[in-house]
């Protein structure tokens, strides 16, 4: 009898197994006040300040419509980004990346599960940021919303490959949440997701220029505020794409699943 | 074929090998961390590895697991290569790490059925969670339990998916001797479940009382296999001590029996009571010691 008939045979069914994970993924980030507040519902809070101090039109619509725009923008980043980076150095550091290796639990499976997870909780931010704000300003739902749908996907996507490999770097637990804040909400402002760059002065609009929250605020002011499809945006998306890739290739070649020899 | 069995006392047993190891090395950079090392331990046998800080048990046991690759040797593990391990491999160990955390907002119960799920026929929750005595603390946030509790709860996991081969990487360092009691008894238990079980320690006590052999390693190698009572029996001599005159005596021998029997004849012709008189086989620990010995020196 081959090894291969007697692993076949053995195992719970891919699908079984990257269920009962997604699962687990929800509960252990939801049992997690620190994680919920600051991942899910600090975009929110900000929304409700921001959207209270701002009035006047922007690119031609009400700015509380663009306000509620980039922080669909900053959401994605905090969420998938930083929450991802954080969540993956802690639960390396402590070995829980090393022992659920010795399970029969694949890699890959795990790896698949923990981005869906992370996708419902940027998803159920993003419904939250259009229900507050509905509710509050009378912003409206988006007019294209398979493309609004798209937008989510591919900024989820290219955030967690971001941070993926930047928790490939971060050496410490302690130090996680330090450094990737010091990246965030640097990138936040540059980015216009905390209101328009127009009047930051060049370099700093230079430096915004490259940053992908940049293109992906881009991307949702045209879908949302314009109503463009998703594709019309050549640019964005390549840009995004180019993060997206670079992020993934230097996870592929710099992630570890044990923690740093002590 | 044979297994090499260098230095391995031969049982007269149709049992299978858990675990075959030879010749394996392992080097970090210029740190040869293990240096030809060769053991096998047999279905159902609790097999200590001894030894100090920086001797190579880890790097051993986590070669073993799968977690690092060789660089020379071969090793069988419950028949597989362990550097493609597989997944009916991995539904058949159980790992204890030397440091690991969980989860700390999960319950004891939700970390067990979580691990529970990778698993093709794990063992009941409720029942496993008894077995390592935290039934009492089943509803409890992992982040509340004091640290030997996490080490029960880091066992309870290793035990969910009903494995054949248990490895324990230190199990106790860290405990008060209460709580290093209460590991023991459960360790002990493994062994009535007919579990194998590869157990890493530098204590000599837990050693002596868990295992039915120990492989003392120094160095990145194994410089003593054998039962507890074996390594007793070998290598340091026996001591008599009496008093004689208002002198302290001391005789160091290999032919206790011997000696003691002149010794004691002498004095009954003499009609002298024999002061004090003491037999003394050297303990684990006095073994231990002089097999480590130069090490402790260079260090």
């Amino acid at each position: 009898m081959s090894a291969e008939a007697i692993r076949v045979s053995t195992r719970r069914p891919p699908r079984a197994l990257f269920l009962h994970q997604l699962r687990s993924e929800q509960l252990v980030f939801w049992r997690s006040r620190e994680a919920a507040f600051f991942i899910f519902l600090f975009p929110l809070l900000l929304f409700l300040l921001l959207g209270s101090v701002y009035s006047g039109k922007y690119q031609g619509v009400p700015i509380v419509w663009a306000v509620l725009a980039g922080l669909v923008g900053y959401g994605c980043a905090n969420t998938a980004f930083a929450g991802l980076a954080i969540q993956l150095v802690i639960r390396r550091e402590s070995g829980i990346l090393k022992r659920l290796r010795s399970t029969p639990l694949p890699p890959a499976t795990y790896v698949t599960a923990l981005l869906a997870s992370t996708l419902i909780v940027f998803a159920l931010q993003t419904l939250a940021l259009f229900l507050l704000g509905r509710a509050l300003y009378g912003t409206p739902f988006p007019s294209d919303l398979g493309s609004f749908v798209a937008t989510i996907v591919i900024g989820a996507a290219v955030f967690a490959a971001l941070g993926t490999a930047t928790a490939s770097v971060i050496r410490s637990a302690e130090g996680s949440s330090a450094v990737v804040n010091f990246i965030l909400l640097p990138m936040a402002f540059l980015s216009g997701a905390f209101g328009p760059t127009k009047g930051y002065p060049a370099v700093l609009r230079a430096i915004g220029d490259v940053l992908p929250l940049t293109y992906f605020v881009k991307l949702v002011n045209a879908v949302y505020l314009h109503g463009h499809a998703v594709w019309s945006q050549p640019e964005a998306l390549a840009v995004l794409a180019a993060w997206g890739v670079a992020g993934l290739i230097f996870t592929i070649f710099r992630f570890r699943w044990e923690p740093r020899e002590r | 074929m044979e297994p090499p069995d260098r230095g391995c006392p031969v049982y007269p047993s149709l049992r299978m090998h858990a675990i075959e190891v030879s010749g394996l090395r392992k080097a970090y950079g210029n740190l040869e961390a293990v240096r030809g090392v060769d053991f096998a331990i047999e279905e159902g046998e609790v097999f200590g590895l001894l030894g100090p800080n920086g001797a190579g048990k880890t790097t051993t046991v986590e070669i073993l697991e799968g977690y690092r690759k060789r660089d020379g040797g071969e090793v069988r593990v419950l028949g597989h290569d362990p550097e493609r391990p597989g997944q009916d491999f991995r539904e058949r160990i159980g790992v204890v790490l030397q440091q690991s955390e969980m989860w700390p907002n999960l319950t004891v119960r939700e970390t067990h059925a979580t691990f529970a799920g990778y698993y093709r026929a794990p063992r009941d929750v409720d029942e496993v969670i008894a077995l390592v005595g935290l039934s009492e603390k089943a509803s409890a946030r992992v982040k509340t339990l004091s640290g030997g509790q996490k080490r029960r709860l880091d066992l309870g996991i290793a035990l969910i998916g009903d494995p054949d081969l248990v490895f324990l990487d230190e199990p106790t360092t860290g405990f008060d001797p209460q709580a290093r009691r209460a590991a023991w008894e459960m360790i002990r238990s493994l062994r009535s479940l007919g579990k194998t079980v590869l157990l890493t320690t530098h204590y000599l006590d837990e050693a002596e009382q868990l295992s039915d052999r120990v492989a003392v390693m120094r160095e990145g190698r194994i410089v003593r296999v054998g039962t507890p009572a074996e390594l007793t029996t070998t290598g340091l001599q026996t001591e008599i001590r009496y008093r004689q005159n208002g002198e302290d005596i001391l005789v160091r021998t290999d032919e206790p029996t011997r000696v003691l029997a002149e010794l004691t004849s002498a004095a009954v012709a003499r009609g002298e009571e024999l002061e004090g008189l003491q037999v003394r086989r050297p303990s684990l620990e006095e073994v231990y010691l002089a097999l480590t010995a130069d090490e402790e020196v260079e260090a």
